[in-house]
């Protein structure tokens, strides 16, 4: 196992993660990852429900001990300086574990105080957090008067009380309504102006489009693939998709009459995915074939897509 | 007018890269690592203000209650016989068991719904972990907070006992702590084993019914424990209120007994404390870390 790390100099990466991976009994959660985060990058961990991304925040955040591999973040080992790793980040759970009982601003103070951060601080630093997180007016409200979006903007705001350079985000959005989340993409994307390194784990592809300069995709604990959105979407799909659909009982058995329009076919239970790099002209040759889809969609490719070429699966199974 | 720059909106400051106001991270480690358990103490301490006053009605009737009803109106049947009760009122002999008991029963309550919820139902821990909070100093900084409870509700029993004249020695206050420490004593061993439940299947219901009613019926509290027969005397002498009692005893009415006994006490509820401590730290520390 490679010495851990406990250096001063400044590290060129924030966070550097070698063959990093965790079991639970039988299980391997995460298999033998590598990646490294430049400072200011925001860095995506796309992939499925158990893949092993939250287990892979949890080891960045200095919760959860790695089984083997090395884990530094600003140079220094979470395991071993767990307070000093801890106190460099914002995190923000899959599940928010808020204080109900408290009020709304006393979340964030209660929270500040954990890193021994004044009052004299906290105090003008919650309201203009509550302002960010756009809660100012609930600020005396008790948490559970809170919707889904605004309990989750509140933990985005306590995450970032202590000024936090690096944010680990556990799939921020999941669960919330689309306003919520343009909200919180809006939020996010402030804060990675602002040069905070973004860590994001997610399985809604647009959300990985819209937050992430790199990405990592996962799959059953292992990287699958590695690159920005655009390069991703590029090596391993076409510029546009036509889906089809025959009816849920002849998109088997039609797609063996599509083969050769485009570059690559997909069959999926509920359409046929043709990829292509001219949609229309696709959608054309099947109608010149005499096939009449129920319905038909020419759009870009995704990261959906990448991941369907990837595992053969559909991200949200 | 133009809209403000997200800088100036998020930092007062009109700068593209704002200087960090918070201290340094290095900072916060240092001052986490030698005040952790008090910066925990202090949520829990807000929370429990939060519902301050049923703490203090219950701080102040359940005494005043049972003095009542036990030292005024059960020993109109009882004080006949007070060579039974060391040559004290019956009210003065059950003073102490009473303290001694509120102190315990707080710590059933404190010491197991509270911990079930920050592992498992709305899982309060968990954020304290993601900061520079270790898992011991949050089962630190919630043993500190709960003992600031014993404390402050012990003072007001005190109080109490003293205005119904059932502490007539001078080294009465000394009571406080001995419940203080049997609330411990028997609160941190409890609170190993709430922290290692998964899963909540009534558990708590039951320790309140099979082992802190017993030990409240059975430990000396309205009788003394070698009145009883010897088969179930045993009850006592395990029991954080029989030693915390006794030596209540010895403080509230100078009660005579073997110094040995005294050390005895004294030694049994600071080992069961220190024990409970020893398994609560183990427990939070592999819950927390998988």
């Amino acid at each position: 196992m490679p010495a851990k790390a406990a250096g001063a100099a400044p590290p060129q990466y924030v966070i550097t993660a070698e063959n990093l991976t965790k079991t639970y009994g039988d299980v391997t959660a995460v298999d033998g990852i590598s990646f490294s985060v430049p400072a200011g990058e925001s860095f995506g961990l796309l992939g499925p429900n158990g893949a092993g991304k939250s287990t892979t925040m949890k080891m960045i955040g200095g919760v959860a001990q790695r089984t083997s591999g090395s884990l530094t973040i600003m140079g220094l080992d979470p395991e071993q300086h767990g307070p000093e790793v801890r106190a460099h980040l914002g995190v923000v759970p899959q599940q928010d574990n808020l204080d109900e009982e408290l009020k709304v601003r006393d979340n964030l103070l209660v929270y500040g105080r954990y890193f021994g951060l004044p009052m004299s601080y906290l105090r003008p630093k919650a309201d203009e957090l509550l302002e960010f997180a756009q809660l100012t007016d609930k600020a005396k409200s008790k948490v559970d008067a809170l919707s889904g979006g605004m309990k989750r903007r509140l933990t985005i705001a306590r995450s970032l009380i202590n000024e936090p350079r690096i944010l680990l985000l556990d799939e921020p959005t999941t669960g919330l309504d689309p306003q919520a989340r343009h909200i919180l993409w809006d939020r996010l994307f402030r804060l990675k102006e602002q040069g905070v390194t973004l860590i994001l784990t997610t399985h809604y592809m647009d959300e990985a489009e819209q937050l992430c300069d790199r990405l990592i995709v996962v799959d059953k604990g292992r990287i699958m693939a590695e690159g920005s959105p655009a390069s991703l979407i590029r090596e391993y799909s076409t510029r546009e998709v036509l889906e089809l659909r025959f009816g849920s009982e002849r998109n088997a058995s039609i797609a063996a009459e599509l083969e050769g329009i485009g570059e690559r076919l997909e069959t999926l239970p509920d359409r046929v995915l043709i990829y292509t790099n001219d949609g229309e002209g696709a959608l054309e040759e099947v109608s010149g074939r005499g096939l009449r889809p129920l319905a038909s969609l020419v759009r870009r490719s995704s990261l959906e897509d990448v991941f369907l070429r990837l595992t053969g699966r559909s991200l949200v199974d | 007018m133009t809209e403000p720059s997200f800088a100036e909106d998020i930092t007062g400051s009109p700068t593209a890269a704002p200087p960090l106001r918070a201290h340094s991270p290095e900072v916060s480690a240092a001052k986490a690592r030698r005040w952790g358990a008090f910066y925990y103490a202090e949520q829990v301490l807000r929370v429990m203000k939060g519902y301050g006053w049923s703490i203090f009605l219950y701080s102040v009737g359940q005494p005043a209650a049972y003095l009542f009803a036990m030292g005024v109106g059960l020993a109109t049947l009882v004080d006949t016989n007070t060579t039974v009760f060391g040559g004290v009122s019956y009210i003065a002999f059950i003073a102490p068991a009473l303290l001694i008991s509120a102190a315990v029963m707080t710590a059933a309550t404190e010491f197991t719904f509270p911990v079930m919820d920050g592992f498992r139902w709305r899982r309060v821990y968990y954020a304290p972990h993601a900061s520079p909070l270790t898992p011991e100093q949050i089962a630190g900084g919630q043993i500190i907070a709960v003992t600031f409870r014993f404390l402050l509700q012990s003072v007001i029993y005190f109080v109490i006992v003293a205005m119904f004249g059932a502490s007539p020695s001078g080294w009465g206050w000394g009571s406080v702590v001995v419940a203080t420490l049997a609330g411990l004593s028997f609160g941190l061993p409890l609170m190993a084993y709430a922290a290692s439940i998964k899963e909540d299947k009534g558990q708590f219901a039951m320790v309140m019914r099979f082992i802190v009613m017993p030990l409240f019926l059975f430990s000396g509290t309205f009788f003394p424990l070698d009145t009883l027969p010897v088969v179930v005397r045993w009850i006592g002498w395990i029991s954080p209120i029989w030693h915390g009692t006794e030596l209540g005893r010895v403080m509230t009415y100078g009660y005579e007994e073997s110094p040995v006994l005294t050390i005895v006490h004294v030694v049994f509820l600071l080992g069961l404390a220190w024990l409970g401590w020893v398994l609560t730290k183990r427990q939070f520390v592999k819950r927390m870390g998988q």
